[in-house]
């Protein structure tokens, strides 16, 4: 959100920041981890083996990426627009009720291929619906959005803790669970798929849902960059009021990107619900809303940049699990840290490393004159 | 209700306040600043974890607060850095900081006490424990009055006090004295503060400080008062119920004591409830009381109850005109 700083190469701005930022907080989860008396080296040796070395650990992470995925454009196509979404937990959570309702509703009347549009559907509508409200107040009431994604979390939380515990759970089971959708309503498994082809691969949680991740992914970017609706968009985010000059309704343009937002980070449940827990059940979106800012953030807003943020941090969360075997003193929440890390040096202190940078090129240039430019 | 009932239930929901009021005094004082504090949670959640583990470790109640506080204090001056100092988003970094606080607390807690993220039970040697005031058995024998007196007033743990005396002091710090006026005008207006010649970001800081001091105070009450231990994520959204207390309070400090204490009377008025069956009414689900709090704010936060207006410059970094 700064504006043109000319001092650094654009290269430099665009890829060297945002490195060393995150190299930085690499550096001091490094230190946590010398603090416990462990190697760092060893543990990102651990982890990363854990995470890619075999075909277990690459569908774990792969995962985990798809949820991250989701919840990293939600916050990133906010951001565009100059809004911090910090909902997509509660929206991810009732996307989630919108993809178990419509299954529990249909799954015996409709097999998958069917349902998955359907509760691609579903999805979208409950967690833009959960967007809705904090985006109307902040459009046309001006309460602050963060405020009010705050509290909608919280509310997502008592609603379906509600639900599940007096009206979706089993008849007779006290555990606030719905009961298992029928098999035929499953998304089927990437393992699964795969088996029909005669390739072998451990069982893993990865399903189709990765490839609506991929789906997503394309749609931010062509809304984004190549429609007019994304241009207003990042007007908006620019500056309010030169986008009033331009003809852009800005209350329209909140109104519409945060609902968006919402919907996407509403599609953690076709993966959660549909494709893995197959049941709707309690906290299965843990977390993945506050790792989206950190994905957000780590993968500048740009859809590329939010896969590759999200699959590095499927690594962290699938290789921090493994990393808790191997090391026992290293707990698995050492990847919250990192997150935590990372969203600190990313996005609060992104500006940290900054004056040093341009103080090396600055020498850089002076020492080849050539290059200066008047 | 009976009264011995409903005089416990009063003194639950003040015990159940406490924490809030101390996070929402600390949310006031640095939003009056314009510095906004998501934070509060996480500086809680740490504070707490230290106070457990120094209690633990030494059995001192009092040293287990300084530690408190001191820790809590060290993530205020963090988040006071990356807002005040570089100008950072400062929601991100009170994101980051829970985050950290969330993660941190675990990691360490079950690397030191090998219980998986808790610290081990306190006796009552490391623990604030429940005050008698003078003059409970002196007045036992009144009625009403001194039942009001041993169940109502006496009886709670010093933090508590601390906690019901910091409103008055918040409200005289703000209000009565030049510190106050001057935090008030740079959460309104910076470049007026800068123009008389004050700096903007000390001014912050001492603020941020005064925040890290009162969330330690609030975490150590959780940890080591409230509960006999550290245990994961066991300020449980507190953080926020305050920071929506403080904005129902209108950012002064006497209307956000009401709302927290009006939070911690739906807090023990939902535990009361639990599972219990009302005549005409059946059971009342726990979790609408209990999401009253929340949606009570964005009723207000969208101009339905009264009108909430936030300190003009928070959230934004001053930058000094050259």
């Amino acid at each position: 959100m700064s504006g043109a700083r000319p001092d650094l190469p654009r290269w430099a701005d665009i890829g060297l920041i945002p490195l060393v930022n995150v190299l930085l907080a690499f550096i001091v989860a490094g230190l946590v981890v010398v603090v416990i008396g462990e190697s760092p080296l060893e543990a990102v040796q651990v982890m990363l083996s854990g995470a890619l070395g075999s075909g277990e650990g690459l569908g774990y992470t792969l995962y985990y990426a798809t949820n991250f995925i989701f919840t990293g454009l939600a916050v990133a196509i906010a951001f565009h627009a100059g809004l911090f979404n910090i909902g997509g937990e509660g929206q991810a959570y009732i996307g989630g009720l919108g993809v178990g309702l419509l299954l529990l509703g249909l799954d015996h009347s409709l097999s998958w291929p069917v349902l998955l549009p359907l509760a691609v559907i579903a999805a979208l509508l409950f967690g833009a619906a959960w967007a809705f409200i904090p985006a109307w107040l902040q459009a046309y009431r001006g309460s602050h959005i963060v405020i009010t994604t705050i509290m909608f979390n919280f509310l997502a939380s008592s609603l379906m803790v509600y639900l599940l515990v007096n009206v979706l759970n089993e008849h007779g089971a006290t555990s606030p669970e719905s009961r298992n959708i029928a098999e035929a309503a499953q998304l089927p498994f990437v393992t699964d798929i795969l088996g029909g082809f005669g390739i072998k691969m451990a069982h893993t949680p990865l399903n189709l849902s990765i490839l609506i991740a991929v789906l997503a992914c394309v749609f931010v970017w062509i809304y984004v960059w190549h429609t007019p609706w994304g241009y207003e968009l990042r007007t908006v985010g620019q500056s309010e009021r030169a986008a009033v000059y331009a003809g852009v309704r800005p209350r329209r343009v909140i109104l519409v990107t945060l609902c968006i937002s919402g919907a996407l980070a509403g599609l953690v449940g076709v993966n959660e619900i549909m494709g893995v827990q197959h049941r709707l059940l309690l906290n299965f979106n843990a977390g993945y809303g506050f790792t989206g800012i950190a994905v957000a953030l780590m993968g500048r807003n740009h859809p590329l940049g939010v896969v590759l943020a999200a699959i590095l941090f499927g690594i962290l969360t699938q290789g921090g699990a493994e990393l808790s075997f191997e090391m026992p003193n290293i707990d698995r929440n050492m990847v919250t840290v990192i997150q935590g890390l990372v969203i600190l040096f990313s996005g609060a202190l992104a500006h940290l490393s900054r004056p040093w940078l341009e103080a090396l090129f600055a020498l850089l240039s002076r020492r080849r004159p050539s290059l200066k430019e008047a | 209700m009976e009264p011995e009932l409903l005089l416990r239930t009063l003194a639950a929901a003040l015990r159940l306040s406490t924490p809030l009021i101390l996070c929402a005094m600390a949310g006031l004082l640095s939003e009056r600043s314009g510095i906004v504090d998501i934070g509060l949670e996480g500086k809680m959640l740490a504070a707490a974890f230290a106070a457990a583990a120094i209690a633990a470790v030494t059995g001192s109640a009092w040293l287990a607060l300084l530690c408190g506080i001191v820790i809590a204090t060290l993530m205020a001056l963090l988040h006071g850095y990356a807002c005040i100092t570089q100008r950072g988003n400062q929601v991100v970094s009170g994101v980051a900081i829970n985050l950290l606080a969330s993660g941190l607390t675990v990691v360490l807690g079950s690397y030191w006490f090998q219980q998986g993220g808790q610290t081990p039970m306190l006796t009552n040697l490391g623990r604030f424990r429940p005050l008698e005031l003078p003059g409970v058995n002196l007045l036992n024998g009144v009625p009403i009055l001194g039942a009001i007196y041993r169940d109502l007033i006496s009886g709670y743990s010093l933090i508590v006090y601390i906690a019901l005396l910091a409103v008055p002091a918040t409200h005289w710090l703000v209000n009565r004295t030049r510190f106050g006026l001057r935090l008030r005008a740079v959460g309104e207006y910076p470049q007026a503060v800068d123009t008389a010649g004050v700096s903007v970001a000390w001014l912050r800081y001492r603020a941020v400080l005064l925040c890290g001091l009162l969330t330690g105070i609030a975490g150590t009450y959780v940890s080591i008062a409230q509960n006999a231990g550290f245990s994961r994520d066991m300020t449980a959204g507190q953080g926020f119920i305050a920071l929506a207390a403080m904005i129902f309070g209108k950012w002064r400090p006497y209307p956000a004591l009401g709302a927290c204490l009006l939070f911690g009377l739906l807090d023990a008025v939902a535990i009361r409830l639990q599972g219990v069956r009302i005549a005409g009414i059946g059971e009342v689900p726990v979790q609408l009381i209990q999401a009253l709090p929340y949606a009570l704010t964005v009723l207000l936060l969208a101009g339905f109850i009264g009108k909430a207006v936030a300190p003009k410059a928070s959230g934004i970094p001053y930058v000094k005109e050259r």
